[in-house]
């Protein structure tokens, strides 16, 4: 178990005095005071040098408190700290911490505010939030967004800097060693005989000395981490069987559960008969949870074979149920009453479009997250204290919300967060951690595992939104010279938000993410945004709005070149405004050798998009080989600042586009009677390994800012794919999944 | 009650002989490296070898099991990695990591029956088992690395 786990959680101001020997100081101590959560209960020895390092007899932890879904998140702010503080990765430890204020993230509130204080509390900060807009309510201990990257690179640095000539000062004191004269490597520092006095040796002494806030960050020259391919940190115990995920963790005493819910989303239960199930050999308890129950038994086995045992009526659901509504309700979005936001409008449309106009309307469908881990989480219930296990994206919501549920303050329920298997956002949600606890409440002292069983994953994801997209284009001279796209799609914000109690004021930017922003310099140029009313559930999948606005907006636009008789690439490099975007785009070219001949039956298409900050260009070539199609390659070109790991950064970028690809060639959910009717992975496969392509990948780094990666790989693989089937059969996909129109191979 | 050997060791199981070889790793004897994920054979996650041959444990009944199960735990370990996993190590091919002691034990058990696969033998035994993060440009690499490794220690 993590130390951490043993360390109260308690409000403790820096300018206190020490402590049972803890200090702390930190990037944003010399802005604002802030907690320091990790000096709670720090034992005789320990040292918390900012709330990123912890030091005591055993060696050094470092606290990396973005969650780690897969991407390696858990690596790279490990090695943030260890650039700056001199401490081989191979031995230090890394734990998530736990829930604090102090870790807010502040990147995705896309502003550069210090962390505010914390004796303001979380629900004041959930409302200050609301009012200044949800990207910065979204600022909490929130792992999204690509946001990782960004919020953390500066911050770790400096945290390991601070602590490294912390020690250092240490080390003067204790030997009356010029500071000056002492350097450090490798988890100690070394005196000028070269004799060295380790980290641990230092701690209780660095602890009772005043931090050093000064600090200067080593030239990028000076770095043995960042920028260099990296061992990730997990990957030795991924390849071997012995990382442990949430799914996999037991605690002593603990039994098994699953839950069964309305399969219509959120709605509830009027009544069950569960006497056959209760009879099962091996079944401890059904327990009634929020719109379903709860199922105790020996194994998790047992537990799904009593649940499918359970006769339930259930509650009609509050969207429509069938899909044909939902589709419906979108075309009808299209109005005055349902416009949300028109963040661009350039030239004159009405006349640009009063000749020959081309027009088109495109649908993205439903998707569900599906990450191969099944939602699951143990919670222990006592008259103290609960304690939850789970792989979360938001543990602070999830420990104000466990509160809510069983009747304990917050600052008693202690959130341990744990390795998740994918998450691709579902772990955005909390509810599946809220029933685990209310079944935890009614077996209060055993600590309850829940897991879901991969039908009940699939009924209660939160899914992508549904979206459509009409289209207005007109072309001249050769090149495009107007689009006026419109997209309509329930809030997502809304909804996602308002599971959590908070509401959205303003437009939904995800309704027009990377569809207003695009740097093209169309002469007459313009995107509106309708909100749909709300249907299904939905939540962020990754990529978000750019999912299914990139589908639309190059899609279209590949259809204007074309019918511009211009070339996709060449037409692109015309039009774009923006430097760092033009670069993308010449590089995929140029990997790709675009516009050389290609072999009877090949097509490319090509597609750009500018999200979260980053732009990609991305080229998919494909062949039909008349039993369907082939996707042989793909060129992906990004831009990002500096690729902190080009090991891990071509892994993420190879499988966004995989995500991209696979789920646009045949990934939907459809609700049927209000239900999804992708059951499991047999209706809903994504790609296979026999049909992923070569993916090149390039990473520039021209950019002024570091930006993530795990989302921006996405949304252009879907237009560049429809766009290289169109070059390659004269087929012109507009709704996903396209299997509805083509077969692949 | 039921003995089965895993990974060298017996053990003797008190469980219904119809609950599926996979739970009965995870949730009686707590060898957790298998993974759950599907349930209904699609995904390849849960993939053991009875006897050397990759076989989905989700589908195979307690009652049914005949022969040694080696598991993930068993082919290798981190200090010891089999080939297969070292090829995984060294080609980082990992990133969520869930899927891939399924990956790698359909690897090992391609392997063992064709030392040298072509790409098409490489793409049917291997595209039963689901990546949702899209490593699979990575797991070609290291099942070919992988073969390339056994074939040099062979000769």
């Amino acid at each position: 178990m993590s130390r951490l786990g043993t360390i109260a959680r308690r409000s403790f101001l820096i300018g206190s005095t020490a402590i049972l020997g803890g200090v702390a100081f930190g990037y944003y101590w010399y802005r604002q005071p802030g907690e320091n959560p990790l000096l709670a209960g720090l034992g005789e020895g320990e040292a918390a040098l900012t709330p990123y390092v912890l030091i005591d007899q055993d060696g050094v932890t470092l606290i990396t408190p973005r969650a780690d879904k897969g991407q390696g998140a858990y690596s790279i702010q490990a090695a943030l700290i260890a650039e700056e503080l001199d401490v081989d990765l191979a031995r230090v430890r890394v734990d998530p911490g736990v829930p604090s204020a102090t870790y807010y993230n502040t990147a995705l509130s896309g502003e550069s505010v210090p962390f505010r204080s914390t004796d303001h509390g979380f629900s004041a900060e959930l409302t200050r939030g609301v009012a200044d807009g949800v990207m910065k309510l979204m600022g909490l201990q929130l792992t999204g967004g690509s946001s990782t990257v960004p919020d953390q690179y500066k911050k770790l640095r400096i945290a390991g800097a601070v602590a490294r000539e912390t020690l250092k000062k240490a080390a003067s004191e204790e030997t009356g060693i010029a500071v000056g004269d002492l350097t450090t490597g490798d988890g100690a520092v070394i005196l000028p005989d070269g004799k060295r006095l380790s980290y641990e040796q230092l701690a209780s002494r660095a602890a009772k000395t005043d931090p050093v806030l000064r600090v200067h960050l080593r030239p990028p020259s000076e770095w043995r981490y960042i920028g260099k391919a990296m061992q990730r940190i997990d990957i030795a115990a991924k390849s071997t069987g012995t990382q442990i995920y949430g799914i996999d963790l037991a605690i002593e005493g603990m039994v098994h559960a699953t839950v069964k819910r309305n399969p219509r989303q959120n709605a509830g239960m009027n009544g069950y008969d569960a006497s056959e199930a209760e009879a099962m050999a091996g079944v401890r308890r059904i327990v009634p949870v929020s719109g379903g129950v709860g199922i105790v038994a020996d194994n998790s086995w047992i537990a799904f074979q009593a649940a499918d045992k359970i006769r339930f009526e259930w509650a009609e659901a509050d969207y429509p149920p069938e899909m044909s509504e939902h589709w419906q309700s979108l075309s009808d979005s299209f109005s005055e009453a349902h416009q949300d936001s028109r963040m661009l409008d350039n030239g004159d449309l009405e006349a640009a479009l009063s000749g020959e106009v081309l027009e088109a309307e495109y649908r993205a469908p439903y998707l569900a997250h599906a990450p191969l881990e099944p939602m699951n989480a143990i919670v222990r219930v006592t008259d103290e204290r609960v304690d939850v296990w789970t792989g979360t994206q938001i543990p602070r919501f999830v420990q104000e919300n466990v509160a809510k549920t069983t009747g304990h303050a917050a600052k008693d329920v202690h959130v341990h967060v744990q390795m998740m298997g994918g998450s691709f956002g579902h772990r955005l949600e909390d509810d599946y951690v809220r029933q685990t606890a209310e079944i935890a409440l009614a077996l209060k002292g055993t600590p309850v595992k829940m897991t879901y069983s991969r039908e009940e994953d699939f009924a209660h994801d939160y899914v992508r939104q549904i979206a459509m997209g009409r289209m207005r284009g007109a072309v001249k001279d050769g090149g495009v010279d107007a689009y006026d796209l419109s997209i309509a799609m329930p809030s997502i914000i809304t909804s996602q938000m308002g599971r959590q109690g908070l509401s959205l004021p303003g437009p939904d930017a995800t309704i027009y993410a990377a569809a207003w922003d695009q740097p093209y310099l169309i002469p007459n140029y313009r995107m509106t945004a309708y909100r749909a009313k709300p249907l299904a559930p939905i939540s962020s999948w990754r990529s978000v709005g750019a999912s299914t606005n990139a589908f639309f907006h190059e899609g279209f636009l590949n259809e204007l070149i074309r019918a511009a008789g211009a070339d996709p690439l060449e037409e692109r490099l015309r039009l774009i405004g923006h430097e760092p975007s033009r670069k993308t785009l010449e590089a995929v070219g140029e990997m790709a050798s675009w516009g050389g001949e290609l072999a009877p039956g090949k097509g490319r298409g090509v597609a750009f998009s500018l999200s979260f900050g980053v732009p990609t260009a991305e080229i998919v070539e494909v062949t039909d080989t008349g039993k369907g199609i082939r996707i042989d390659k793909v060129w992906v070109a990004a831009e990002v600042g500096k690729v902190l790991d080009p090991v891990n950064f071509e892994n993420l970028v190879q499988g966004g586009v995989v995500f991209g690809l696979g789920h646009a060639m045949n990934c939907e959910i459809t609700y049927s009677d209000g239900a999804a009717e992708q059951t499991n992975y047999h209706a809903y496969e994504g790609m296979r390994l026999y049909q992923c392509p070569q993916i090149f990948v390039r990473g520039l780094e021209n950019g002024e800012k570091v930006r993530g990666i795990g989302e921006p790989p996405v949304p252009p693989a879907a237009p560049a794919l429809a766009d290289a089937i169109f070059a390659a059969t004269g087929t012109r996909l507009r709704e996903m999944p396209f299997n509805k129109f083509v077969d692949f191979v | 009650m039921k003995r089965i050997t895993v990974n060298g060791k017996v053990h003797t199981v008190d469980a219904d002989p119809a609950m599926p070889l996979l739970w009965v790793l995870r949730d009686e004897l707590g060898i957790t490296g298998t993974k759950y994920g599907c349930g209904i054979a699609q995904c390849g996650a849960c993939t053991v070898h009875v006897d050397g041959v990759a076989v989905r444990s989700c589908q195979l009944p307690l009652g049914a099991v005949e022969g040694e199960v080696t598991t993930i735990e068993g082919l290798g370990t981190p200090e010891a990695p089999h080939p297969v996993q070292a090829a995984w190590i060294e080609h980082q091919v990992a990133q969520c990591g869930y899927c891939q002691s399924g990956q790698i034990m359909q690897a090992a058990s391609l392997l063992d029956t064709h030392p040298d696969p072509s790409d098409d033998e490489i793409d049917r035994a291997m595209s039963g088992n689901l990546c949702r993060c899209g490593t699979y440009v990575r797991i070609r690499a290291a099942v070919r690395a992988a073969a390339g490794k056994l074939q040099e220690a062979s000769s």
